[in-house]
């Protein structure tokens, strides 16, 4: 085990971590403020990808591409909240859980019949491909680095919003009591509305951004989706900075604990029962580390003031 | 209520005319009907090798004239879902309601499982285009089971053969944590006695893999081999030519190929897989099919679209032995084994476990002229190669 290695894989779990705020940020709003289990959210990932595929093959300019899918994934969030999830605010979890995963499947049939099964992909834009030396022996991948800038400039500029601006006051007032705010005069269908469609866009951001490193198919939201509420149950639901801490967290755990997991384990047993050991332990990490936190914090790190 | 009620009244009097049709008409056809069940996996992301091997299958057939063995071919297609449990319920409606005499299938091992016994057991013929389990080669094989494909080991034996003969000393292992993928392993390691230094197995689906490839980068070993099937692959192999390592050979089974090369594409050029047959092979018959495939569902057609076209030759050939009669199961069975086609992989005999007897080889990505990518023969590895369990086959006749 280098120091290199830690590096790298330290580097890897920031990825993973900005990664998941991006798709919690907007689940966490959704739960948070309206009280409302949206499993689509995923979906919104999935579908942030293949938009950016599609504007990307047809501009010929990733950027142009991402410029084009971020603006489509909001109208599309905006849609589904207007079409379904606006008739679903009132009824009890349960419904909505129904409803939100009937979308799952009508949604990854849809991207299937559109764009068919076969996985796509996206190039990453020429300035950007490669990978460079951040210290002798490191070589790490540009658009990585260029995810994990962007995942923290798009943290720090929705922490300003949400403290600093009238509409974030008003999220979080919402997040804390929404009936109150509504009887101050705040039409809190709209506030609705706008919270959806920006945590769609968000979520489409997410898919679009690791759409040049990963293959965009469908369900491919699926499988995060689980992450994503794991983060947000850690961080406290309907704190952004919860999600934000909480995401970070989870990211570095999950691969560090992959690759150094069975490391460690063999200083106190031997080698072939640690391998053995870490490759089952290593996938539950996270889930050790919810209960753990669980335990503590029954509302999670940040949870938001009740 | 209402039009439930007639919907069911219009089936009423095809079903009784059908009902008496094919009571006095058993004994009095002449011209037996050969109806032909192809069960494969046409949703989900898997959706692409059912698609193969459907278009493969069909292809065959059209260039037989729509008669295999000289006798009208009906095809039903059906999707497995990837669920057993569903291709368990769906193949009884083909043996019951359908009344096939053949059913061909699966892609995956798991649904094989499933399916096996109620086709064997109804006395139809199960042909596998590409799943082929190590029990059914072994003391469980069927004299109504056979295989077009391969036994499932073999083509990872084919990289761990390369690797040992290539005299590579360190190999990093890499499958996903579930059966197929520890037998992957198990099978490279059959032939490959360098040092394994790490052997990772990732949770089923993942897609990111960067933790894996800081690994590798770490161990510098002298060459990698992956069995990352579908999506994984494709992720994977980008990642891993994103991550700088494309310097380290690349060995596979299932990552690189037909299905994962449209999405993988320059990424994947100059990497190594194993398989009995590539869309390079020179002989009269691939060049055929590859020019007739391309044409009619343009993509470039892979070892599932190879393995069911021979499916339907097989059939074909089997139906022709008998006489073109169908019902005659033993005289089928004869042809089955004899299995007297030309195989678009030129060398093909059929073992006395079902499964093929055929030579192996080391594939690599290339980039063709017209900008479609495919898999190329290189050097091959096995000649006539038997499956190391058809000695536990004792066939019942």
């Amino acid at each position: 085990m280098s120091l290199t290695l830690l590096y790298v894989q330290t580097l890897n779990g920031l990825q993973l971590g900005v990664l998941l705020f991006l798709i919690a940020a907007g689940l966490t709003l959704v739960f948070g403020v309206m009280d409302f289990i949206n499993l689509a959210h995923g979906v919104q990932y999935m579908i942030g990808a293949y938009l950016a595929a599609m504007f990307t093959a047809m501009t010929g300019n990733f950027f142009l591409g991402l410029a084009l899918a971020l603006p489509s994934a909001l109208a599309f969030g905006l849609l589904l909240e207007f079409l379904v999830f606006r008739h679903l605010y009132d009824r009890d979890h349960l419904d909505q859980v129904l409803a939100t995963f009937g979308i799952i499947l009508a949604l990854n049939q849809g991207v299937k019949v559109i764009w068919g099964a076969a996985p796509l992909s996206v190039p990453i834009p020429d300035s950007l491909t490669g990978a460079i030396v951040l210290m002798p022996g490191l070589l790490y991948p540009v658009w990585r680095l260029v995810i994990i800038g962007s995942g923290l400039a798009v943290a720090v500029l929705l922490g300003l919003l949400v403290t600093k601006t009238r509409i974030g006051m008003l999220v979080r007032a919402g997040a804390t009591n929404a009936p109150m705010v509504s009887a101050l005069g705040v039409d809190i269908g709209k506030l609705f509305m706008i919270v959806f469609g920006f945590g769609a866009m968000l979520a489409g951001f997410a898919g679009a951004m690791v759409a040049p490193i990963l293959s965009v198919e469908p369900g491919m939201g699926d499988n995060l989706l689980i992450l994503t509420f794991v983060v947000i149950v850690i961080g406290g639901i309907g704190s952004v900075r919860g999600a934000f801490i909480a995401a970070i967290l989870v990211g570095l755990v999950d691969t560090l604990g992959r690759s150094f997991g069975p490391t460690l384990l063999k200083a106190v047993m031997d080698p072939a029962a640690a391998s053995q050991t870490g490759r089952a332990l290593a996938p539950m990490l996270i889930y050790i580390l919810m209960a753990a936190v669980l335990f503590f914090r029954p509302a999670g790190l940040f949870p938001a003031k009740k | 209520m209402v039009a439930k009620f007639t919907a069911h009244s219009k089936w009423k009097l095809p079903l009784l005319a059908l009902a008496l049709s094919s009571g006095v008409s058993g004994a009095a056809l002449a011209q037996e009907k050969l109806k032909i069940g192809i069960m494969v996996t046409l949703s989900g992301p898997s959706a692409v090798l059912g698609g193969q091997a459907r278009d493969g299958f069909n292809l065959a057939v059209k260039t037989l004239g729509g008669k295999l063995g000289g006798v009208d071919a009906e095809v039903i297609v059906v999707d497995d879902e990837l669920k057993p449990d569903v291709a368990v319920g769906k193949v009884k409606g083909l043996l019951e309601r359908d009344g096939v005499q053949f059913v061909v299938g699966p892609i995956f091992s798991n649904v094989l499982q499933a399916i096996h016994k109620p086709v064997t057991e109804s006395n139809a013929f199960l042909i596998s285009p590409n799943a082929g389990t190590s029990n059914f080669a072994g003391a469980q094989c069927h004299p109504n089971f056979y295989v077009t494909s391969y036994q499932n080991d073999q083509n990872h034996e084919v990289l761990g053969k390369y690797a040992q003969d290539k005299g590579f000393k360190k190999l990093f292992l890499m499958a996903p944590n579930y059966q197929a993928g520890k037998d992957s392993l198990a099978g490279v390691k059959r032939h490959f006695k360098g040092e394994v230094v790490s052997e990772v197995y990732t949770p089923l689906g993942q897609l990111d893999f960067s933790a894996e490839l800081a690994q590798i980068a770490a161990a510098k070993p002298d060459a990698v081999f992956a069995f990352m099937p579908g999506g994984m692959g494709v992720n994977l192999v980008r990642q891993y030519r994103q991550a700088g390592l494309a310097n380290i050979p690349f060995l596979s089974a299932f990552t690189v190929d037909e299905s994962t090369l449209p999405a993988q594409k320059e990424a994947a050029v100059g990497f190594f897989g194993g398989a009995n047959w590539a869309p390079d092979m020179k002989n009269p018959q691939t060049e055929a099919f590859v020019k007739a495939y391309e044409a009619a569902y343009n993509s470039v057609p892979g070892t599932y679209a190879m393995q069911a076209y021979d499916a339907a030759l097989l059939i074909d050939a089997a139906v022709k032995s008998a006489g073109g009669k169908v019902s005659d199961k033993n005289a089928v069975r004869a042809g089955l084994k004899k299995a007297d086609f030309k195989s678009l992989r030129g060398n093909f005999k059929m073992g006395i476990n079902g499964y093929p007897i055929q030579d192996f080889y080391l594939v690599q990505a290339v980039a063709r002229p017209d900008g479609k990518f495919a898999t190329s023969l290189r050097d091959k590895v096995f000649s006539n190669y038997v499956d190391v369990y058809a000695k536990d086959c004792k066939p019942a006749n």
